[in-house]
């Protein structure tokens, strides 16, 4: 396989005593110690996260595969929960969502597969300018897609396209902690060469208690209750996880929901969901209150709408999971993406699944 | 005497707005990488500065040395409040979204919380500018500055004041942004500023902890010559910044305004008010950093969230537009300007001299030595 990987050892700040710490924040207030460490090197960062790129490789045509060491203060993450990743793009901070790919039990080094999007400002940013030293911004790991403890003992994993990161980190958790019971992968890709991880899916099929399917939706059609009965025939009393593109996390909802077992599937949304209000409902008037700008509305969501305004809302993943958007709404209706309305005053709403219904204020 | 309105006909004031305008476009769309490079390399040059005078501090008994680090620390501190603090509070950076140039988190080197002086100079001098009884730096409530302030026994210490506010100048903001002044004169509560005062004493007990506690103590016994060095280096940023700042809004032709001519502003209008009420100040590109491009105060004004670097590259183009419109950009060099300051301070001292000076009819008024 065409696969370059390239190593760097990277160095591992040391560590401080506390009271020298403490010292020297009083010495280099008010900036503070980092901002005099990360003029050295921005991997001595003491109370941000950041990653440093130490290898890298393209096991697709158009997705790249990061391995990224973070700085002291990163704190491990659960298998299947996402983490905010920052790169500079022309001067400007851009965030986006990336679930780690690797498994819980190795917090050393986090796995990113990035699949380049026509038009994702970040993605083909790491696509293009991704390099091995490239140092990156990062969250603390977050979200609740994640395996509970204790472990489910049957567990089947859902995914298409992308959305193989989280379930994977899944997958290789269980495999590491040598699960007892049966793990099933179903994986939908378009074609065998759109599939990040072959090889390591074969070698993970070999291990005890494990099945993985792969199915290519340009030969073997989209999801069906038969690639699902194949690949977990006990389907029914597993607890599933399912990450992909809405068309495929539609038809498992459907599926689920007509086998009457529901609350035994867990999603992550990879695309955001499609959220516009009715041209009769758009016009209204949004203000942002701190930043004293008016416009009307024309229904899409309100983080673009500020955007479009010159505002610069702090976010991250824009599809509703992340909650890095969130601003306290003064009054006014909004409509989420679910379809929910609410005229609550005062209330917290995610800027990036949000649509204005009527006239609204937020407080932005 | 022309008043603000009546300059320009409307429908003038309205094109000379656009075109305004439209320049602020054009830079915005412009911005991007190099800027943050920019703002990176004096952030940079401004911690290596810190940091050289601090350790210079333990050659102290030295005296090259001593006054080698007090130069470095003072052109730190310089730095700090002038290109990077007051520029970045501005929001100058906050396109970039990097936490570390936001204007609501961004923290200064001096013992003036960055939030009081947002709230006092972002919104109150620069929407009110040169609005006498509104704009709280004209005089900065101590002194009387303009002819429209009414004279008071009090006024005879102008001078004195003024020196005093030289010398304490980051003392001086600090109090000005809890408006003592005016709690003094009893139109302010001093309980309605109990948040600011909570964020002052902490603010102070890091600044004063830091220069004159910490840093003077782990030099051991050269700590009396460090407490001085850093109390120097304090000093310079004081007087750099009073000079500066005072030379913005204060020479002899830059105009002030009453409430009445500024009421129901456009947005030309105001263009308008900050280009009569400003002054540039003129030099090289090193005194334009090191006054945090300040030295452009009509472009600050005009677009006082554009990256300060960029004002020198558009203050050619601003000129011009004065010139077609027949508008005055007052600027001059820092001597000239400082004097002008001065001999204001010391007239206005004095009871008369209401009466504003006529107009004078030239449109460029460059203050050269000989009109000088």
């Amino acid at each position: 396989m065409a696969m370059r990987t390239v190593r760097r050892a990277a160095t591992r700040p040391g560590s401080l005593p506390a009271s020298l710490a403490s010292l020297a924040e009083k010495l280099l207030t008010p900036h503070g110690v980092d901002r005099y460490l990360e003029l050295i090197d921005p991997m001595l960062v003491r109370s941000e996260i950041r990653g440093e790129v130490v290898a890298l490789r393209r096991p697709t045509r158009d997705s790249i595969t990061l391995t990224v060491r973070p700085s002291r203060a990163w704190r491990g993450f659960a298998a299947g929960q996402f983490v905010r990743v920052t790169v500079d793009i022309d001067g400007v901070r851009r965030t986006r969502c990336y679930s780690p790919a690797g498994s819980a039990h190795r917090g050393d080094e986090l796995e990113f597969t990035v699949k380049a999007h026509e038009g994702g400002l970040v993605s083909r940013h790491l696509h293009e300018r991704g390099h091995v030293g490239m140092v990156l911004g990062l969250s603390p790991a977050d979200g609740t897609f994640a395996l509970p403890e204790p472990r489910p003992e049957s567990i089947v994993l859902i995914a298409g396209g992308s959305g193989i990161t989280p379930v994977l980190s899944m997958l290789r958790t269980l495999v590491d902690e040598r699960h007892p019971g049966e793990v099933s992968l179903l994986y939908y890709a378009r074609t065998p060469d759109d599939v990040p991880y072959a090889d390591e899916l074969d070698e993970l099929a070999a291990r005890r208690g494990v099945r993985i399917h792969v199915r290519h939706t340009a030969t073997d059609g989209h999801f069906n209750a038969d690639h699902l009965r194949r690949v977990a025939p006990w389907f029914a009393r597993a607890t599933t996880y399912l990450c992909g593109p809405s068309s495929l996390m539609e038809a498992v909802r459907a599926h689920y929901a007509d086998a009457g077992i529901s609350e035994h599937l867990h999603t992550e949304e990879f695309a955001p969901p499609v959220l516009t209000v009715a041209a009769s409902e758009a016009g209204g008037r949004i203000r942002f209150v701190r930043s004293g700008v008016d416009i009307v509305s024309d229904g899409r969501p309100l983080l673009e709408q500020a955007e479009d305004a010159g505002l610069s809302p702090e976010h991250g993943c824009r599809m509703g999971i992340c909650f890095s958007c969130t601003q306290r709404k003064v009054s006014g209706v909004v409509r989420t993406a679910g379809g929910e309305e609410s005229a609550e005053d005062d209330e917290e709403i995610q800027l990036c699944v949000t649509a204005a219904v009527g006239d609204v204020e937020i407080d932005c | 005497m022309t008043g603000l309105q009546d300059r320009l006909t409307p429908e003038q004031v309205e094109e000379f707005g656009r075109e305004m305008d439209e320049l602020r476009r054009r830079v915005v769309a412009d911005l991007g990488a190099e800027d943050v490079e920019y703002i990176q390399n004096v952030i940079k040059t401004q911690r290596g500065l810190e940091v050289t005078g601090r350790a210079l501090m333990y050659a102290g008994f030295f005296p090259p040395a001593w006054l080698a680090g007090v130069g470095a620390l003072s052109l730190a501190k310089i730095l700090d409040n002038m290109e990077i603090g007051h520029n970045v509070m501005h929001g100058q950076y906050d396109w970039t979204r990097d936490p570390a140039l936001s204007s609501q988190r961004f923290e200064w080197d001096n013992v003036a919380p960055a939030e009081n002086w947002r709230h006092s100079h972002n919104y109150i001098h620069h929407t009110y500018t040169n609005i006498v009884d509104k704009d709280r730096d004209v005089g900065y409530g101590i002194l009387r500055i303009d002819p429209a302030q009414k004279w008071h026994p009090y006024y005879l210490g102008n001078p004195v004041y003024a020196t005093l506010l030289a010398i304490f100048f980051q003392w001086g903001v600090m109090l000005h942004d809890l408006e003592v002044d005016r709690v003094l004169k009893g139109e302010r509560k001093w309980s309605e500023f109990s948040e600011e005062r909570r964020r002052i004493g902490r603010k102070m007990g890091r600044q004063i902890g830091k220069d004159y506690v910490l840093f003077p103590l782990l030099t051991g016994p050269l700590a009396p010559l460090t407490f001085a060095g850093n109390a120097a280096a304090n000093l310079a940023r004081n007087l750099w910044a009073f000079g500066i700042i005072f030379c913005g809004h204060f020479p002899a032709d830059v105009e002030s305004f009453s409430e009445e001519e500024t009421e129901r502003e456009t947005r030309g209008q105001w263009y308008l008010r900050q280009i009569l009420g400003s002054a540039n100040i003129t030099g090289g590109s090193l005194f334009h950093i090191l006054s945090g491009n300040l030295s452009h105060q009509i472009e600050h004004h005009l677009f006082p969230d554009i990256p300060a670097r960029r004002y020198p590259q558009i203050a050619g183009e601003v000129r011009a537009i004065c010139e077609k419109y027949g508008l005055p950009y007052h600027t001059g060099p820092l001597h000239k300007q400082l004097w002008s300051v001065a001999k204001k301070i010391v007239k206005f001292a004095l009871p008369g001299s209401g009466d504003r000076e006529p107009e004078p009819a030239t449109v460029e008024r460059d203050r050269t030595p000989a009109a000088a």
